[in-house]
């Protein structure tokens, strides 16, 4: 089992210093994610023009995998439009979960999660932030829970 | 079964008990298993696997049953058992230990049983907040069906109950006091003498949540002078899903069946029944025969260890785990009461406990993360979760040094 296949230094580098670390008030939409078995928790605020993520920024507290899942996704969906979006969490958890990605498409720095699917154990830890997105663009009130 | 062993040996010789336990000779990621988890669930040794195959290979059949040979050796087997209970508790009498699933399912005989005929509205019951989970969520169902109030006594910053405010919330509302004789996330000991004769002093029954404390301590539910005591094999190097609940028999004697069925009855009619004597009026259906004889077979190993003998070995390997870990830049022991089992929580500084417990594993090392089902624990502290190292019998001065050099990685890996 080698280590730094799940701890890659883009993951060290995005738990030390998470981007779009925060809170947006006024926001568009907003969700709580939490996962009941480690304590995780997620807050994702975002704004919307029409059908464009332009701003997102989220806290909380969790391990090294989720919090540079939230770090990574957060540069990643940033500008892009809702399918676009749905696209990538469709090809990050496919990476997550150790298969191809659907149209063989290039994840860019989100690849840096593929180390995860070793570990059967922490694949939740990866993907809160993801759910918890779907939930903030659907204006969910409930909070979202990995359980 | 085998009588009480005459003389415990003094001291335990660490390289033959480990030899007992199988599965300690295996290897994870290609390392030697260190495991460091025995506060979730200990390990079993030879006597206890070799008892329960003796019995699934020879003796099984449906206890209290048959006339036939079988019926009558799984009968002897599992009373047999519970007597191996009655004498390490050295309880007055066999009638006062009932078999159940685990400390949960004790916990909620109680509750159920004793609770729902007991408890009123204005009726107060009195645990502390470092209470596991099963020693809080049964007592909120039965608080919600009674009207009763649960209320926490609070603890210190060591990890220890807070004593004076433990004794003001002891009222004269309070039915029931049910707190745990070791935390299970922290390691502390409580000071049950104290705490029952608080609550004798006041007429107030005592529950004792023993999950942690049987491996590791000597229980003597008499010189305690407790009420009901309630302990899980598993934690004990037995099987998993057989347990026992010790319960005074003047108090047993008075609590309603809490569970329907076959063994619990001496007779049926279908308006009404008449109810079997104890213990097994609060055994419904066939019991987990099998794990009772492994529970037996774990209590009679570690009267063989001696209890002694066993607190004093993990109390050795508790200070020197303890002295290693304070040593460690940015390593945080939480819960450092000044009486405590071989339980190490801590944290690390810029390190989240579930990594912690990734890399170690990778190392070979098992312990566990998260918030050890003491979620209001937790809260007190601030914190969502902790690294947990639990030592057993089985652990050793090597085992702490495996520690210690994973916790060294983690810091190489995070920096």
């Amino acid at each position: 089992m080698d280590l730094k296949e799940l701890y890659r230094e883009v993951i060290l580098d995005h738990n030390r210093s998470p981007r779009n670390f925060g809170r947006l008030d006024p926001a568009d939409g907003s969700a709580a994610g939490h996962n009941p078995l480690c304590g995780d928790t997620l807050d994702i605020t975002l704004r919307m023009q029409g059908d464009r993520l332009t701003e997102l920024r989220f806290e909380g507290q969790g391990c090294a995998i989720s919090v540079a899942s939230a770090s990574l996704m957060s540069e990643a969906v940033k500008g892009r439009r809702r399918d676009e979006i749905e696209q990538i969490f469709g090809d990050v958890h496919a990476l997550l979960t150790g298969r191809e990605s659907p149209g063989g498409r290039d994840l860019g720095k989100l690849a840096a999660l593929a180390g995860v699917a070793e570990y059967p154990a922490r694949v939740k830890c990866a993907s809160l932030c993801w759910h918890t997105l779907n939930a903030a663009l659907a204006h969910q009130q409930t909070p979202v829970s990995t359980e | 079964m085998s009588a009480r062993p005459a003389l415990a040996p003094a001291s335990l010789d660490p390289v033959r008990v480990r030899a007992e336990f199988p599965i300690l000779a295996r290897t994870i990621h290609g390392k030697p298993l260190v495991y460091l988890d025995s506060a979730a669930s200990s390990q079993r040794p030879w006597a206890v696997l070799r008892a329960v195959e003796h019995y699934e290979t020879s003796c099984h059949a449906n206890v209290h049953r048959g006339v036939h040979s079988l019926s009558q050796w799984a009968t002897e087997a599992y009373e047999g058992a519970r007597e191996t209970v009655r004498r390490f508790l050295n309880a007055r009498s066999t009638r006062e230990i009932v078999f159940v699933r685990g400390t949960t399912e004790a916990i909620n005989l109680v509750a159920n049983s004793w609770g729902r005929s007991q408890l009123k509205a204005g009726d107060e019951v009195l645990i502390t907040q470092l209470e596991h989970h099963s020693n809080i969520v049964p007592w909120q169902l039965i608080c919600a069906a009674t009207g009763a109030t649960l209320r926490a006594a609070p603890i210190t910053a060591a990890g220890e109950l807070d004593m004076s405010a433990f004794a003001r919330l002891l009222t004269a509302r309070t039915r029931l006091v049910a707190v745990a004789h070791i935390s299970n996330a922290l390691g502390t000991v409580l000071p049950v003498h104290e705490i029952v004769r608080l609550a004798h002093a006041q007429g107030i029954p005592v529950l004792l949540d023993g999950a942690q404390a049987v491996a590791h301590a000597s229980v003597d539910v008499r010189a305690l002078d407790c009420d009901f005591y309630a302990f899980s094999g598993h934690k004990v190097y037995g099987p998993t899903g057989i347990g026992a609940l010790y319960a005074r028999e003047s108090l047993l004697a008075t609590m309603p069946p809490w569970q329907g069925g076959g063994d619990m009855i001496l007779s049926v009619q279908i308006e009404s029944s008449t109810y079997n004597d104890l213990p097994w009026r609060f055994e419904a259906g066939t019991p987990n025969i099998s794990g009772a004889v492994g529970l037996g077979a774990a209590l009679e190993y570690v009267e063989s260890l001696g209890r002694e003998a066993i607190a004093a070995h993990e109390q050795g390997l508790l200070e020197l785990a303890s002295a290693r870990l304070a040593a460690m830049p940015g390593l945080r022991l939480v819960g450092t009461a000044a009486h405590k089992a071989a339980v190490i929580s801590f944290t690390m500084q810029g390190v989240h406990p579930h990594d912690i417990g990734t890399i170690l594993d990778s190392e070979g090392v098992a312990i566990r993360t998260g918030h050890h089902c003491a979620m209001p624990l937790m809260e007190y502290y601030g914190l969502a979760a902790t690294a947990r190292a639990s030592f057993g019998c089985y652990n050793n001065a090597h085992d702490v040094e495996r520690l210690v050099q994973a916790l060294q990685r983690v810091r190489e890996v995070f920096g």
